[in-house]
């Protein structure tokens, strides 16, 4: 299954990265070769089998809605570039 | 040529949870900026998702009120996408199997019953808040990660009001639930539209456009009524209608198109692998039935056939919990249903209109009301001095007394003697010969000056039976 460049043009743009045209190119060969050798899994018949979300019969657990302390917004924002009291500082977004 | 349009609405309720959906900080508003936060809420790496259960009940209650199928088998999934609001590079929402499918709701319009198809319910996290500010913006994450359910019609709707009044009902039913707060202004009930219109008849939907930012209860109409204007005017000069978002905005009425990069969204959705998938026991989901109230369509008719109402008298009396119950109590004490329900409507509402109150915090309770409305069927009380004390206790007096305890403390008993109302009116029929002489003449309207000469003198407190005999009696010169 090729992964055509336009595709990885388009997937780094919704991942927000930015590609060289060669990158676009080595790319696109090597997730074409990933996609080939894993889609030997389309040959098993999977006829009648339910599609499976996890590997395990586990369910998701749950926690009681109680509160508890959070973290303080300066341990929050001390890995931030940028902050003006206690809010992120980012470059404009509108 | 004869449009029609094709309506369907998002609506997204906030949770009456203490806490979030995947973590324990708090949902509280009015917190300092960025202080209900926790590695899971912003996204720290290596933080995991742990389910709010309330929220699993609460999309259950709601789902059962819709007359939904609660699904027992459902997934969360990822929805990505960047934007500063979303810390983790992506939302945990439902996508393929979220919690409620198909169920519908039904409400009056213009006293016409209408059934809208609900197309599903599905549990998601909020984000956070940005501000903008030209060079840069601001985010706070006190709301990311709040618990939401997100509502979807089906496009049943064909005008504006339909729309409107299915908002309303919806947000009754999540009132009486008590799963959503229902305050527009403040975002806790949040409504996208979509709407496309199509030549009357047609079978084929048209070009739907989805309008976002409707963010309060007397723009839902105007936003929709505006949108199928645009769209009829562009296919009468024969444009096409794009797909699109567009913001409504109040101040200009109208509707302006979001930039289609903004819109061009991919957002790959998978299942969550952080979060297993949530099966639900028939045991949960019938425990969680036993909790429906009766609803608001349901206790509508109930007070149409019980008390013997017009639709339009039950259905402003149910449009709150509160209110309905203030009025079964106050019933109780009045015996009169209609009465009742004129004080409540024309009297009541007024007041905590004009003092910006809810019916919790009435100035004048269920009883006192109740007693009024009956003093007055019994003739123990005009229903001038009932409206005189209702003002009064609106205003903050007498509070929590009864309203016989008023009336006796008050020298407000109802004056039945008829010696003493004889004498009243023989003065008045002494001072007023020239009218007297007039309605002995077939002048029979006189009557009610009379009446209110009588009543006068009396300061009210006149019992009106007694005065309308006696007073008959006297103008006949019996």
């Amino acid at each position: 299954m090729a992964v055509s460049e336009e595709t990885i043009r388009k997937i780094a743009h919704l991942a927000r990265l930015e590609l060289t045209e060669k990158e676009v190119q080595t790319y696109s060969k090597q997730l074409t070769g990933i996609l080939d050798y894993v889609s030997q899994l389309s040959k098993v018949d999977t006829t009648g089998v339910e599609p499976l979300v996890t590997a395990t019969d586990m369910a998701v657990n749950f926690r009681e809605d109680k509160v508890e302390p959070s973290l303080s917004p300066d341990d929050l924002l001390s890995n931030a570039p940028d902050r003006s009291g206690n809010l992120f500082k980012v470059p404009p977004v509108l | 040529m004869d449009f029609e349009a094709v309506i369907g609405l998002e609506v997204h309720a906030q949770l009456l949870t203490k806490s979030k959906i995947f973590c324990s900080c708090p949902t509280a508003f009015g917190h300092g900026d960025n202080e209900n936060v926790c590695p899971v809420c912003t996204g720290l790496p290596g933080a995991l998702p742990v389910l709010n259960k309330q929220v699993v009940d609460f999309a259950i209650l709601t789902g059962l009120a819709l007359n939904c199928k609660i699904q027992k088998h459902n997934i969360f999934a990822r929805k990505n996408y960047f934007y500063p609001d979303l810390p983790k590079g992506y939302q945990i929402s439902q996508y393929e199997e979220p919690i409620c499918l198909g169920g519908k709701l039904t409400f009056l319009v213009d006293g016409n019953e209408m059934t809208v198809g609900v197309t599903r319910i599905h549990m998601e996290e909020d984000a956070g808040k940005n501000t903008h500010h030209g060079e840069f913006s601001l985010v706070n994450l006190n709301r990311s990660s709040v618990p939401l359910l997100e509502i979807v019609s089906e496009p049943d709707m064909r005008t504006p009001k339909q729309a409107g009044e299915y908002l309303r009902a919806l947000r009754s039913v999540l009132l009486y639930l008590g799963v959503c707060d229902g305050n527009m202004d403040e975002g806790s009930l949040r409504c996208d539209a979509n709407v496309s219109v199509r030549t009357r008849g047609a079978e084929k939907f048209g070009t739907k456009v989805e309008l976002k930012n409707i963010n309060s209860f007397r723009f839902v109409e105007k936003a929709i009524e505006y949108e199928i204007g645009r769209q009829i005017d562009l296919i009468e000069q024969g444009q096409k209608i794009v797909q699109e978002t567009r913001l409504y905005d109040p101040d200009k009425n109208r509707t302006v198109g979001m930039r289609s990069k903004e819109e061009a969204h991919d957002y790959r959705y998978f299942p969550d692998p952080d979060l297993l998938p949530l099966r639900l026991s028939d045991e949960w989901i019938d425990g969680v039935r036993k909790q429906l109230p009766e609803l608001p369509y349901e206790k509508m008719n109930r007070f149409a056939t019980q008390f013997g109402l017009p639709r339009y008298d039950a259905q402003i009396l149910t449009q709150s919990r509160d209110l309905a119950q203030y009025f079964e109590t106050a019933v109780k004490r009045s015996n009169n249903p209609k009465g009742t329900s004129n004080w409540i409507m024309s009297e009541l509402l007024r007041v905590l209109n004009d003092q910006k109150k809810e019916v919790a915090d009435s100035p004048v309770n269920a009883d006192q009301l109740g007693d009024l409305v009956r003093l007055i069927d019994q003739g123990q009380m005009s229903g001038k001095i009932a409206k005189g004390i209702f003002e009064d206790l609106a205003a903050g007096k007498f509070s929590n007394k009864t309203v016989e305890q008023i009336v006796k403390e008050n020298g407000l008993v109802q004056v039945t003697d008829t010696k003493a109302i004889e004498a009243v009116i023989d003065k008045i029929i002494a001072a007023n010969a020239g009218q007297v002489e007039q309605y002995r003449s077939g002048k029979d309207k006189l009557f009610g000056f009379f009446v209110g000469q009588v009543m006068k003198e009396m300061k009210g407190q006149g019992s009106p039976t007694v005065v309308n005999d006696l007073l008959k009696k006297k103008l006949k010169g019996e």
